[in-house]
């Protein structure tokens, strides 16, 4: 650094300042550039969205009716209740055997051969694209039985897409759970299962909570696997049996739609999905401050 | 509460087609007769209010190893060691680090088997019962051979109390099987003989992380003093302490031992000279001597345990 030397030992030469400043202005405008479709997003969501909001918006079934005025027709309660009906589902198949594979994974299987084929393929399924899922339960549920659509078969193509989310962050956690708290469990005379169930799983409990409503969200706004599973209907029916609507396929169906309210229709459920996933969101993080290891 | 009351090894061959249940039932019994057999809770709890205070019977039992073998995968870390533990006192166990001190003493529990991959030879004696015999319960072992470690670690997600008592509940079938009262009785008993109830008896129902370090590592001790263990195994049970926590949980060790056998690994050769009544000095998986703790560190046999002890190695 003999160039500043007039500026003492420590000071930094004006070409390493430049580089600094060129750095750091790089690094800035990509972090604007990737923030620009985020914002734009959320600008159009609530600019279109909201405008079609309103009370009956919220009460009101889509009524198919929509060649004549606005207010008839209808708004999206049966897609909320249809979406809230079969991720509820969804989530009471993929929840607890995703948890029950990731306590094996990590209590039993550990480095055993079958348990590193099981981290395989839940990689693998990880990458499956959601549609897949979608048409596997249309040709074995639909297809290969002759029967028709229902809710109940949307939930379980989005249980599956679950599955893998649900095992790799619940196995995270329990691999966060310190052995020294296993052990101490173990030396007290306690049999493995209970372990399991009275320490291992109650410390896990906040950090699970947050990846498994990661996974809900996730599902939540999964439009692919119910196109051709639930597939779409329009009155609000609480028999997962049936056809049922929910919020992504009532948005794929409204948007392609020549009629413009149907189409605002369209970003009225969009503003509602990314709200309720949002509150779920804000549900796990509030959950995971609280958690223990975090 | 004497140790003559163990039933002998019938008990544990037996069990091999009981339900789980009833065989948790025979280890409670085995360790705690007075609770098993005892039908009413009032009896019981009065039993542990003599324990806490009057001097308390001597239950520790002997635990003799033969020709015990450790095994790490094929590395070979205890090589063939014969040692005895005597009933009712506090054996130290020396020897730089790595030399399988730690791995011996987790082998008189049989929690060496819980690492993957390892495995132990050889016999452990618990009085007169091969503790590694394939008609044993490995989980009635752990009950009657508590053990602390070396960085305290309550539940996390438990409050003292629950701490102490879950040992108890852990081990018992179902919630039912024990009165509240007994349960607070013995909680109140496993506090008190680690030295902890006057500090925490206005918190039981805080986080037991919530306590400070030495307090959580008696918490611990309390924790394995509850299900009432006739040995109990600590494995530097000092080292993440302060002098003054230290000074606590060795006047501890010299309290329990009046009821337990006591083996303690340690770093600290000090230590070993203030707590133990006999000393153990292991290198490389050896047991190199064992004897009277006064004699190991004065006129030792072995010149490499006379180095070990003057400090030239370890």
């Amino acid at each position: 650094m003999n160039s500043s030397a007039a500026f003492g030992r420590f000071a930094v030469s004006p070409a390493r300042r430049r580089k600094d400043r060129i750095a750091r202005a790089t690094i800035t405008a990509a972090t604007a550039i990737a923030l620009v479709p985020l914002a734009l997003i959320l600008y159009y969501l609530l600019h279109k969205g909201l405008g079609a909001w309103s009370g009956s918006f919220f009460t009101t079934d889509p009524t198919g009716n929509t060649f004549f005025k606005t207010s008839s027709i209808g708004g999206v309660k049966s897609a909320i209740l249809g979406t809230i009906e079969i991720v509820a589902l969804a989530s009471a198949i993929a929840i607890p055997i995703g948890v029950g594979v990731a306590v094996w994974l990590v209590e039993y299987g550990r480095q055993s051969w079958f348990a590193h084929t099981v981290r395989f393929f839940v990689d693998v399924l990880t990458g499956v694209p959601s549609i897949v899922f979608g048409l596997f339960i249309y040709i074995v549920l639909i297809v290969g039985t002759g029967s028709s659509y229902a809710g109940y078969k949307g939930s379980l193509a989005l249980s599956l897409l679950m599955l893998p989310v649900v095992i790799r962050s619940a196995e995270v956690i329990l691999l966060l759970i310190p052995g020294a708290l296993r052990e101490s469990a173990l030396a007290l005379g306690a049999p493995r299962w209970k372990v399991v169930f009275r320490i291992v799983l109650p410390t896990a409990l906040p950090g699970m909570v947050t990846g498994v409503l990661l996974a809900i969200a996730r599902a939540a706004g999964e439009t692919a696997p119910l196109l051709f599973t639930a597939a779409t209907a329009r009155n609000t029916d609480f028999n997962l049996g049936h056809f049922m609507n929910s919020l992504p396929v009532q948005i794929y169906d409204d948007v392609t739609s020549p009629t413009m309210a149907v189409v605002n229709r369209a970003w009225g459920a969009a503003l509602t999905l990314v709200a309720m996933i949002l509150l779920l969101n804000l549900i796990a993080r509030l959950v995971s401050r609280r958690s223990r290891l975090a | 509460m004497s140790s003559d009351a163990i039933p002998p090894q019938t008990a544990n061959v037996e069990p091999a087609n009981v339900e789980p249940e009833s065989r948790t039932d025979s280890a409670r019994e085995r360790i705690a007769p007075s609770t098993a057999s005892g039908a009413d809770t009032a009896a019981s709890t009065d039993a542990a209010v003599d324990a806490r205070s009057t001097p308390v019977t001597k239950r520790g039992l002997s635990v003799t190893l033969e020709r015990l073998r450790a095994f790490y995968g094929d590395a070979e870390q205890v090589k063939g060691i014969d040692l005895e533990f005597r009933a009712n006192e506090v054996t130290a166990i020396i020897g730089p680090s790595g030399c399988g001190k730690s791995t011996m003493v987790r082998c008189i529990n049989r929690m060496h088997e819980e690492i993957p991959g390892a495995h132990a030879e050889g016999r452990v004696l618990l009085d007169d019962e091969d503790v590694y015999d394939s008609s044993v319960d490995v989980v009635a072992v752990r009950r009657a051979i508590g053990m602390v470690f070396q960085k305290p670690n309550p539940f996390p997600t438990m409050s003292v109390f629950d701490n102490v008592a879950a040992g108890l509940r852990l081990g018992t079938s179902g919630r039912g099987g024990r009165g509240k009262a007994e349960l607070s009785a013995k909680v109140e008993t496993a506090l008190r003989g680690a030295g902890l109830w006057e500090e925490v008896s206005d918190r039981l129902s805080e986080p037991g992380a919530g306590l400070s370090g030495g307090q959580q590592q008696r918490l611990c001790i309390a924790r394995s003093l509850a299900v009432e263990p006739e040995v109990i195994l600590m494995d530097e049970p000092c080292s993440a302490l302060d002098p003054i926590a230290t000074l606590k949980i060795e006047e501890l060790i010299d309290e329990l031992k009046q009821r337990v056998t006591i083996v303690i690994v340690t770093h600290n050769m000090q230590q070993a000279a203030r707590v133990a009544d006999r000393t153990a000095f292991m290198l490389s998986g050896e047991l190199v001597e064992v004897g009277p703790t006064q004699e190991i560190f004065t006129k030792p046999n072995d010149s490499r345990t006379e180095e070990y002890v003057t400090g030239k190695f370890g």
